[in-house]
């Protein structure tokens, strides 16, 4: 079976960060449950595929972003995350909660995606927060922005509130399983994934006369 | 090969002095520059077209047929005639007149435009750009070929037994090129007329314009134009010369770091390997120019952008000092030194006109032929 790649997008700003841990988390659960075959499609005693995981701290990207906002064009390192994004067979996206939703930097980086670029691709969201009382941001705020995107999300969304790092009932490991095991079906069922190229040309001048 | 340069025409504050030109010296400092460009040996002025603050040259036939007047043996250009929201019976007829009153001296670039508000200002969709390109480009090329035109599209009123005058001069139409930044289509569409086709090439990573450049190279032998490398390419240019590039660099920074589209962004030096922009010594910008053919071939026409971001008109004409006298000459020995025999120059009335005549010459000694060999 071919080769999967999945990145994890991380916007959190600490170092260390607990939107990273999140992230890392989570991009493991995914990656097990993948190379495991535990998905419908598969069947138990099948062998996954390889899988390939990026994680990238948009913090190393956060000039580079503004850039592209302010000249239209991605700089060389920032469009290599972009096209891994753009190329992804299933992306997970996490977020810190600032001022009651997604960060600044989060939202930045999709807005300077290209358009197009997660049509159709699986898609887990995650987010982390001061308090529980933020965790309906996911459903608020990034599946709404991510249902513009065309991506197809996964039922389960994962919010990390400072006491779910003590474990315990409900517990956030068991959420995470359940969420990469949601992203590794979806993966797995989906043919692995070509980035859009821009410069294509879909369509012949013969067929663009015709449409007048 | 054909150097030469082309203006935003934006009324833009000079940041080191917080001076604003009225649009009065925008326009009058247009003419000066064409004027100049003419006197340093250069061969083409192009302007933009705007229909918003803070640009002026919302007119190009009238600019240019001004600037026609007071030169000799400059081509004026656009960068870019807005083939969407002009209505093209319009510039099928400008651009003929001027081509009278300018003894042929003129090519267009065509472009789509990329201010939102422009397209309803004048009753378009913006989301019809590339479509409007495609209609209003396929009637005005004929209405520069066919004496009477009978016509009807989606965009405009239809047209039964219309004929646009003037005729171009000696019936030959002026040259076109199509321009877009990384819209695959108008490359297709630039090589499916035979036409040029021109990278804008500023602002953006030379990836970009090196795909679109190749695109439309192999789209034009695909419909039998001639060879990939026989099509007719024109690049933009930005840059800042100074005798010495540290005062180059000292200089242009202001301009740069307030710059409309990019300002405030990226610094200088982050922009000049990003892409073409080249801030420095009169040799600096000779060994990046010839850098440019590496990735796109041996092209027609390099347009340099000097006049941006609120350069005082003193600075620009001592850019075209610069460029005339030291960086243009050498470009110029270099470039035809490397361009094969079979890689033609641009374009211009003389050249179209002598294809069509033999053509025609060719077509009739056909047919003489055949009547004779017919005759019993």
């Amino acid at each position: 079976m071919s080769t999967r790649r999945v990145v994890a997008v991380s916007a959190g700003l600490s170092q260390p960060s607990s939107t990273r841990l999140l992230a890392d988390r989570l991009a493991a659960t995914t990656t097990a449950a993948l190379t495991r075959g535990r998905h419908p499609a598969a069947g138990p005693s099948a062998t996954g595929p390889d899988v390939e995981v990026e994680v990238v701290e948009l913090r190393r990207h956060a000039h580079e972003i503004v850039d592209a906002m302010l000249t239209g064009f991605a700089p060389a390192p920032l469009r290599t995350v972009l096209d891994a994004v753009g190329g992804a067979d299933g992306l997970i996206a996490v977020t810190p909660v600032f001022s009651a939703s997604y960060s600044g930097l989060f939202k930045s980086f999709f807005d300077v995606l290209d358009r197009d670029a997660l049509t159709g691709t699986p898609v887990l969201l995650g987010a982390t927060g001061g308090s529980a009382r933020h965790s309906l941001v996911l459903e608020h705020a990034l599946r709404p922005l991510f249902a513009h995107l065309r991506a197809l999300v996964v039922p389960t969304a994962v919010f990390a509130a400072p006491e779910d790092w003590a474990g315990g009932e409900g517990a956030l490991a068991e959420r995470i399983e359940r969420a990469g095991a949601e992203l590794a079906a979806q993966v797995a069922l989906h043919e692995p994934a070509a980035a859009p190229d821009p410069f294509a040309l879909t369509t012949s001048f013969e067929q663009l006369l015709a449409r007048d | 090969m054909q150097f030469g340069v082309f203006t935003v025409g934006d009324v833009t504050p000079d940041p080191t002095t917080g001076r604003v030109p009225t649009e009065a010296e925008r326009i009058k400092a247009m003419v000066t520059i064409a004027q100049k460009a003419e006197e340093v040996g250069l061969d083409v002025f192009a302007t933009g077209e705007h229909h918003n603050e803070p640009f002026v040259p919302s007119s190009p036939t009238t600019l240019l047929g001004f600037v026609a007047a007071r030169t000799s043996r400059l081509v004026l250009s656009t960068a870019t005639t807005l083939i969407t929201t002009n209505d093209p019976v319009r510039i099928a007829e400008e651009y003929a007149m001027l081509q009278h009153l300018a003894d042929g001296r003129v090519d267009l670039t065509l472009g789509r435009g990329n201010t939102a508000p422009v397209y309803p200002w004048f009753g378009q969709d913006i989301r019809q750009g590339i479509n409007l390109a495609v209609e209003n480009y396929a009637l005005l090329h004929r209405l520069w070929r066919e004496h009477v035109v009978d016509w009807q599209g989606r965009f405009r009123t239809p047209l039964q037994g219309f004929t646009s005058t003037p005729r171009p001069l000696d019936g030959v139409p002026p040259f076109v090129w199509h321009g877009s930044i990384r819209s695959p289509e108008i490359a297709e569409q630039a090589a499916y007329y035979g036409d040029g086709f021109f990278a804008n090439h500023i602002f953006w990573p030379a990836e970009h314009t090196q795909r679109m450049v190749g695109l439309y190279r192999q789209r034009f032998e695909h419909y039998g134009h001639g060879s990939a490398d026989q099509a007719v390419v024109g690049l933009g240019g930005q840059v800042f010369v100074r005798a010495n590039s540290q005062d180059a660099v000292r200089e242009f920074r202001p301009y740069f770091d307030n710059a409309p589209v990019y300002g405030h962004g990226p610094s200088l030096e982050e922009f000049s390997a990003q892409t073409p922009l080249t801030v420095g010594s009169p040799q600096q910008v000779i060994e990046r120019t010839l850098g440019f053919r590496e990735y796109i071939g041996d092209y027609q026409r390099q347009l340099f952008l000097i006049d941006h971001a609120g350069l005082p008109l003193k600075t620009v004409l001592e850019q075209l000092d610069i460029l005339g006298e030291q960086v243009v000459p050498v470009l110029r020995r270099e470039f035809d030194a490397l361009r094969p025999a079979h890689v033609p120059d641009a374009p211009t009335h003389a050249s179209l006109r002598a294809a069509r005549d033999a053509a025609t010459a060719t077509t009739e000694a056909a047919t003489t032929a055949a009547g004779a060999g017919a005759t019993p």
